[in-house]
C-alpha cells in the first residue's frame, strides 16, 4: 500500500521553485516584507541623506551633481525591473507558474515610475547643461522609448479581460519589445551621433567617480533595489489575491 | 541645506520631483494592496459560511 | 499561398477595402504639414524626409487593424488556423498583401508628394529606397500588433500604442538614409541597418505573430 502510495504522489517542487506556489508565496512574502520595507527604507534615507547633505559640488557641474543620487538608482531599475519582466514572462510561457507571470504584471508599474523618475531627473539636470528643458540626449531618448514600450505593456494587461491570455499576450510583447529595446537603443545612439558628444549625463560609469561620491551612490543604489523588491513582492501578493478573489466570485456566480 | 549655488532650484526640484513620485507609488500601491486583501477575506467569509 | 494572397489582395481594394484611404491618408499629412510649420521652402526641403517617413509611416498604421480584423470577426480566421498551412505562412501572406497595398503606394506616391515638400533633387532615389526597403518592415511589424489586440474591441488606438515604439529602428534608419542621401552624404550604413533590420523582422516575427494569435484564437 504504502508502495502505491510513494509512485502515486506527485513529486513536490524544492527550492525555489517551490515559491511558485501561490500560497507559499504569500507565505513567504509575508515574512520577508516587514523586514525588507524597513531596511529600504533606512537605505534609501541614510543614502539620500549622506549624498545631499555631505557631499561636495563637483568643479564642472556644481551642486547638480547630487541628482546623481536619484537619476542613477532610477535609471539603473528602470533596466533592471524590464529583465525582470522578461524574465518572468520567459519562466510563464516555458513553465506556466501564475506567480512569475503576476510577479511581471506587477513590476511594470515599478518599473514605470523608475522610468519617469530617471526622465525627470535626467531633463531637469540636464537643464543648466544644455539649456533647453527636454535634449534629444541618446540615453535620455533610450529612456524616453522604454517608457512607451512600458505603457504599451501595462495598457496590454489592462485590456484583455481573460487572466491566462493577458499573461501570455504580454508575456510575448515582453519578449518582442525586449528585441526592439535593445535594437532602439543602437538606432538611438546612431541617430544623435552629432549632438551633445561630451555632455551626456554619463557620470555614473563612463567617468570615474570619485570615492567621496561613489560609497553614498552605492547606498542609495541599494535603496532603489531593496525599494523595488520590496514593492514588487507586494504588489504580487496583492495580484494573486486578486486572481484568487476573482475565481471564488465567478464560482460563486456559477452556483 | 548646504549651498546649493547658483543650481538650487534645479537640485531641488529634481528631489522633490522624485520623492514625490516615489512616495506616490508606495501610496497607491498599499491601498491597492489592502483593498485586495480586505475583497478576498470577504468573498472567502462567503463561500465559507460554516467556517 | 497564392490563393490567400490573391483574396487578401482582393479584399483590400474592393470598396470599402481601404485601398485608397492609406494614400489619402499620406496626401493629407503632407498637404497640412506647411500649414503647421509654415510655408518657406528652405525649411520644408530639410524636414522633407523626415515628413514622408512620417506619412507613410502613419497611413501604414492605419490600415492594420483591417488586418485582421474582418476575418477574425466572421470566423475565417479559425478556419485559416486549421488549414494545412502554417500559421505563420498565414501571418506572412496577410503582412505581403498589406505592403502590396498599402506601402507599396506610398513609395510610388512618395516622390510625388515629395514635390509637395520642395524635397532636393538628390533626395528622390534615397526617398523611394528607402522606403521601399522600410515599408515591408512597417507591415510585418503591424500584422504583430494586429495579432496581440485582435480580440480587443475598438484596439485599433491600444494597437497603435504598442506598434509604434517597434517602429521607431525603421523610422530613425530610414528617415536617415533619406536625409544622408538629400545631403549627397554617405548612406551605406544606415541603409543596411534598415534592410537588416527588414530581413530580420520578416524572417522572425511572424512566429512572433503566430503565436499570439494562437493565444487569441484558443
Amino acid at each position: 500500500m504504502s508502495m502505491t502510495e510513494d509512485t502515486a504522489r506527485p513529486k513536490r517542487p524544492s527550492g525555489f521553485w517551490s515559491y511558485a506556489n501561490p500560497v507559499k508565496f504569500l507565505g513567504l512574502s509575508e515574512r520577508v516584507l516587514p523586514t525588507l520595507w524597513v531596511l529600504a527604507a533606512i537605505s534609501l534615507v541614510a543614502g539620500l541623506i549622506w549624498g545631499f547633505f555631505f557631499t561636495p559640488d563637483d568643479f564642472r557641474q556644481g551642486s547638480t551633481v547630487k541628482i546623481i543620487y536619484l537619476h542613477v538608482p532610477s535609471a539603473m531599475m528602470a533596466i533592471n525591473a524590464w529583465a525582470m519582466m522578461l524574465v518572468a514572462s520567459l519562466i510563464w510561457l516555458i513553465r506556466r507558474h501564475h506567480v512569475s507571470a503576476l510577479a511581471a504584471k506587477a513590476a511594470a508599474p515599478v518599473g514605470v515610475v523608475m522610468t519617469l523618475i530617471a526622465l525627470c531627473t535626467g531633463a531637469i539636470w540636464g537643464q543648466p547643461m544644455w539649456g533647453t528643458w527636454w535634449a534629444w540626449d541618446p540615453r535620455l531618448t533610450s529612456f524616453l522609448i522604454l517608457f512607451l514600450f512600458y505603457l504599451g505593456y501595462i495598457a496590454l494587461w489592462e485590456a484583455i479581460e481573460e487572466p491566462d491570455t493577458a499573461a501570455d499576450l504580454t508575456s510575448v510583447l515582453c519578449l518582442v519589445g525586449s528585441v526592439f529595446a535593445v535594437l532602439s537603443r543602437y538606432a538611438v545612439n546612431f541617430w544623435n551621433q552629432g549632438l551633445h558628444q561630451g555632455a551626456s549625463l554619463s557620470l555614473d560609469k563612463e567617468e570615474n567617480v570619485a570615492d567621496v561620491f561613489y560609497f553614498p551612490l552605492l547606498v542609495c543604489i541599494a535603496g532603489f533595489v531593496l525599494l523595488f523588491l520590496a514593492l514588487v513582492l507586494y504588489r504580487t501578493g496583492t495580484e494573486i489575491r486578486l486572481r484568487r478573489a476573482r475565481a471564488l466570485q465567478a464560482r460563486e456566480a456559477r452556483l | 541645506m548646504p549651498d546649493l549655488g547658483k543650481y538650487a532650484d534645479t537640485v531641488l526640484s529634481a528631489y522633490a520631483v522624485s520623492i514625490l513620485l516615489l512616495i506616490l507609488l508606495v501610496v497607491l500601491t498599499l491601498r491597492q494592496g489592502t483593498r485586495a486583501r480586505r475583497t478576498l477575506q470577504e468573498v472567502e467569509k462567503r463561500s465559507k459560511p460554516n467556517a | 499561398m497564392k490563393a490567400l494572397l490573391r483574396r487578401d489582395l482582393m479584399l483590400a481594394v474592393r470598396a470599402g477595402g481601404g485601398f485608397g484611404l492609406g494614400l489619402a491618408f499620406f496626401l493629407i499629412v503632407t498637404v497640412l504639414v506647411p500649414f503647421g510649420v509654415g510655408p518657406q521652402s528652405e525649411l520644408l526641403s530639410r524636414i522633407a524626409p523626415g515628413i514622408l517617413w512620417l506619412g507613410a509611416l502613419l497611413a501604414c498604421l492605419l490600415s492594420l487593424d483591417r488586418l485582421l480584423a474582418l476575418d477574425w470577426e466572421d470566423g475565417t480566421l479559425d478556419l485559416l488556423a486549421t488549414s494545412p498551412l502554417p500559421l505563420e505562412a498565414v501571418l506572412s501572406i496577410k503582412a505581403l498583401a498589406h505592403w502590396i497595398t498599402t506601402g507599396l503606394p506610398l513609395v510610388l506616391a512618395a516622390p510625388v508628394l515629395a514635390v509637395l515638400l520642395n524635397l532636393p533633387p538628390a533626395g528622390y532615389l534615397w526617398l523611394i529606397v528607402s522606403l521601399a526597403l522600410g515599408t515591408p518592415a512597417l507591415s510585418v511589424i503591424g500584422t504583430f500588433g494586429a495579432a496581440l489586440t485582435v480580440g480587443v474591441k475598438r484596439g485599433g488606438l491600444l494597437m497603435s500604442l504598442l506598434v509604434l515604439p517597434l517602429y521607431v529602428p525603421t523610422l530613425i534608419f530610414g528617415a536617415e538614409v533619406a536625409r544622408r542621401g538629400t545631403e549627397g552624404m554617405q548612406v551605406m550604413t544606415p541603409l543596411l541597418m534598415l534592410a537588416g533590420i527588414t530581413a530580420g523582422v520578416i524572417a522572425l516575427m511572424p512566429f512572433a505573430s503566430a503565436a499570439a494569435l494562437r493565444v487569441n484564437l484558443r
